[in-house]
C-alpha cells in the first residue's frame, strides 16, 4: 500500500506542474493587458506598474520566476488589491471555507449514512421509500436554488435565522452549512443505501447472524465497514464538488471565503488571483482524490491484501 | 412463428411500463415543444419592457408576473427554455463524440494504447474542471459557444470509461472472434458487430448526462459567468430572482419550480431508460 501511495504522490508532481503551466499560459493568452481596464494611466504610471508586476520581463523569465516563487508558497501580488498579495488572500479565506465545509460534510455524513444505512435495513419500507425520495430532491434541487429557498423560508418570512453572514450573528453558520452539505447528505444516502444492500447478501453476514450476534453488532461491525466504501470514495471527489458548491453558498451568504474571493476575481478579471487559487484547488483537489483513494483502499481487504 | 423480439422492443416495452420514466419523458416532450414553438405561444416578446407596471404578482395579463422592468415572466421562462435545453443537448453532444471516439479508440486497441488513453483519464478525472471552465470564460470571454464547448470538454471523461469497459467486453465475445477469423475488416466489424452493441448504453449515459450539463450551466450562469444578458437561461432567471426575493418571491419561485421540475423529469427518463436497456446495471 505504502508503495502505490508513493506512486500515486510522484504522478501527482507532473500532473500538478502540468496544471500550473497550462493556466499561466492560458492566462497569458488573455487579451488585453491588466491595466487596461483602468482609468487611463500616463506611459510613466503604466511603465512602473508593468516594472512592479514583474511584465517587463520576456514571458519565459515570468514563467520560471512565478513558478520557483509557488514552490515557496508565493503566488504573487494582487492584480486588483494593491499591496496584497494572492498567498495572503488564499490564507485569509482558506480557514472560512474549510470551517465551511467540514461542518457541510459533517451533516452529509451524519443524514446521509443514517438514513441510507436505515433505508437498506428497511428495505421497501417507508423507511424506505421516504428518505430515498427527499434523497432524489436533494439532488435534483441545486444547490444555488436551495440556498435562497432556505433563507426565504428560515431567514425572510419565519426570521428565525440570518440571512447572511459567518461568525458575526448566533446561527449565521447554519443556514450555508445545510445548504451545502444538504445535496451531499442525498448521495451519501443513496450510496450507502446502495453500498450496505450488496453486502447484506453476502454469506458472512449470514454467518455473522447465524453465530447469533445482535442484529446491531452485525450491522455496525460487519456490514458497516463495506458497505461504506462507496461513501469514503465519493468523499475525494465530493472536495472538488464542495469547493464548487462554496463559490455558490460563499456568495449568497456573502461569507468571505476562499470561493468567493475566486469568483470576485473571475469577475474582476484579477489575473494573478485566478491563477494562484486555481494552481492551489488543483493541488488541494489532487491530494483530497488520493486520500479518500487511500481510505477506500484501506478499508476493502481485498485490495488491501494485493498490494 | 411467434414473432422475435429485439433488443430495442424489449426496452420499449419495459420503458413504457415504467410510470416514473413516462412521465418523466411526457413533461420533456412539452417542455421541448414548448422552446421550440417559444415565439408563436409565448404572451409576450422576452423583452418587451411595461416599465409602468414594474414588478407585479401572478394576475390574468401575466400568469407568472412580471420582473421589475415589466417583462412578463412567463414568456422569459418560455425563451430561457430555448437556451437551457439547446445547453443541454448541444454540451452533451460535444461530451458523446470525445467521450465515445475516445472509449472505442481505447477499448479496441487495447495494450499501451489503452492503458495510456485511460491514465489520461484518470488524471483529468481528478482536475477541478468547474475552475477551468471559469478560467476559460473570464479569459475569452462569456460566448455561448465556448460554454457549450467547455462544458462539453468536461463531461466526455464518465462516457469514454463506460465505452471502453463495453467496448472490451463485446471484443472477447465468440461472435467477435469469429467475425475477426472470417476476415470482417475492422470498419464492417465496428458497424455491424460493436457499435449496435454500445448503442444502449450510450444512450442510457446521455440521457443522464443532459442534466449534469444544465445544472453546470445554470451554476456558471447564476454566478454571472455564462449567459449574458440579453439573452436568459434559467440559471440566469434565478440569478436575479435572488436579487429580488425578498419583496418578489415569484421571480424566484417560478423559474426555479421549472428548473427542478425538468431535471427531475430528465432523472426519472434516464434512470428508467438505464433499467430498460441494461437491466444488469440497474440501481441496487
Amino acid at each position: 500500500m505504502i508503495s502505490i501511495f508513493i506512486k500515486r504522490l510522484l504522478l501527482a508532481i507532473p500532473v500538478l506542474l502540468a496544471v500550473a503551466s497550462l493556466t499561466f499560459f492560458l492566462v497569458k493568452l488573455a487579451p488585453g493587458g491588466p491595466f487596461d481596464a483602468d482609468k487611463a494611466v500616463s506611459p510613466q504610471v503604466l511603465k512602473n506598474l508593468n516594472e512592479a508586476y514583474n511584465l517587463n520581463a520576456s514571458e519565459w523569465e515570468q514563467y520560471v520566476a512565478y513558478m520557483s516563487g509557488i514552490l515557496q508558497g508565493d503566488f504573487g501580488p494582487s492584480f486588483r488589491f494593491p499591496g496584497r498579495s494572492v498567498s495572503e488572500m488564499i490564507a485569509t479565506g482558506l480557514p472560512v471555507t474549510f470551517e465551511l465545509a467540514f461542518y457541510a460534510i459533517l451533516i452529509a455524513l451524519l443524514i446521509g449514512v443514517s438514513s441510507g444505512v436505515l433505508a437498506a435495513l428497511k428495505r421497501n419500507t417507508y423507511l424506505d421509500f421516504i428518505p430515498m425520495a427527499i434523497a432524489m430532491i436533494g439532488i435534483c434541487v441545486p444547490t444555488f436554488l436551495m440556498g435562497p429557498l432556505l433563507v426565504l423560508i428560515f431567514g425572510i418570512n419565519l426570521e428565525i435565522l440570518p440571512v447572511s453572514g459567518w461568525g458575526q450573528l448566533p446561527g449565521d453558520k447554519i443556514l450555508p452549512s445545510i445548504t451545502l452539505g444538504f445535496a451531499y447528505a442525498a448521495y451519501i444516502a443513496r450510496l450507502s443505501r446502495g453500498g450496505m444492500l450488496e453486502v447484506l447478501n453476502q454469506d458472512f453476514i449470514r454467518t455473522a447472524r447465524a453465530k447469533g450476534l445482535t442484529e446491531k453488532n452485525v450491522v455496525i461491525k460487519h456490514a458497516m465497514q463495506g458497505g461504506l466504501i462507496p461513501v469514503v470514495s465519493f468523499l475525494g471527489p465530493a472536495i472538488a464538488g464542495l469547493l464548487a458548491g462554496s463559490f455558490v453558498v460563499e456568495t449568497i451568504f456573502q461569507i468571505p471565503g476562499l470561493g468567493r474571493f475566486y469568483v470576485e476575481a473571475a469577475f474582476n478579471r484579477d489575473y494573478t488571483m485566478i491563477l494562484g487559487t486555481t494552481i492551489f484547488f488543483s493541488a488541494m483537489i489532487v491530494f483530497f482524490n488520493l486520500l479518500s483513494d487511500l481510505a477506500a483502499m484501506w478499508l476493502n481487504p481485498r485490495s488491501r491484501d494485493n498490494s | 412463428m411467434s414473432k422475435s423480439s429485439t433488443l430495442w422492443s424489449d426496452a420499449i416495452y419495459r420503458l413504457t411500463r415504467n410510470k416514473a420514466a413516462m412521465f418523466g419523458a411526457i413533461i420533456l416532450f412539452i417542455l421541448i415543444l414548448c422552446a421550440a414553438l417559444a415565439p408563436w405561444i409565448a404572451p409576450y416578446s422576452y423583452s418587451f419592457q411595461d416599465l409602468e407596471l414594474g414588478a407585479s404578482p401572478p394576475s390574468a395579463a401575466h400568469i407568472l408576473g412580471t420582473d421589475v422592468l415589466g417583462r412578463d415572466l412567463l414568456s422569459r421562462i418560455l425563451y430561457g427554455a430555448r437556451i437551457s435545453l439547446l445547453v443541454g443537448f448541444v454540451a452533451t453532444g460535444v461530451a458523446l463524440v470525445i467521450g465515445v471516439s475516445w472509449g472505442i479508440i481505447a477499448g479496441y486497441a487495447g495494450g499501451k494504447v489503452d492503458s495510456v488513453m485511460m491514465r489520461i483519464v484518470d488524471v483529468l478525472y481528478g482536475l477541478p474542471f468547474i475552475i477551468f471552465i471559469i478560467l476559460l470564460m473570464v479569459i475569452f470571454g462569456r460566448n455561448i459557444w465556448l460554454l457549450f464547448g467547455a462544458i462539453g470538454a468536461v463531461e466526455w471523461l464518465t462516457m469514454a470509461r463506460i465505452v471502453r469497459g463495453q467496448v472490451l467486453t463485446i471484443k472477447n465475445q465468440e461472435y467477435v472472434l469469429a467475425a475477426q477469423a472470417m476476415g470482417v475488416t475492422n470498419i464492417q466489424m465496428f458497424r455491424k458487430h460493436i457499435f449496435p452493441n454500445i448503442l444502449g448504453p450510450i444512450a442510457v449515459y446521455a440521457t443522464l448526462t443532459i442534466p449534469q450539463v444544465m445544472l453546470l450551466e445554470a451554476f456558471l450562469s447564476f454566478l454571472g459567468l455564462g449567459i449574458q444578458p440579453p439573452m436568459s437561461s434559467w440559471g440566469t432567471l434565478i440569478r436575479y430572482g435572488v436579487e429580488s426575493m425578498e419583496e418578489y418571491s415569484w421571480l424566484l419561485i417560478y423559474p426555479g419550480l421549472t428548473f427542478t421540475i425538468t431535471l427531475f423529469a430528465l432523472n426519472f427518463f434516464g434512470d428508467g431508460l438505464r433499467d430498460a436497456l441494461d437491466p444488469k446495471i440497474s440501481s441496487d
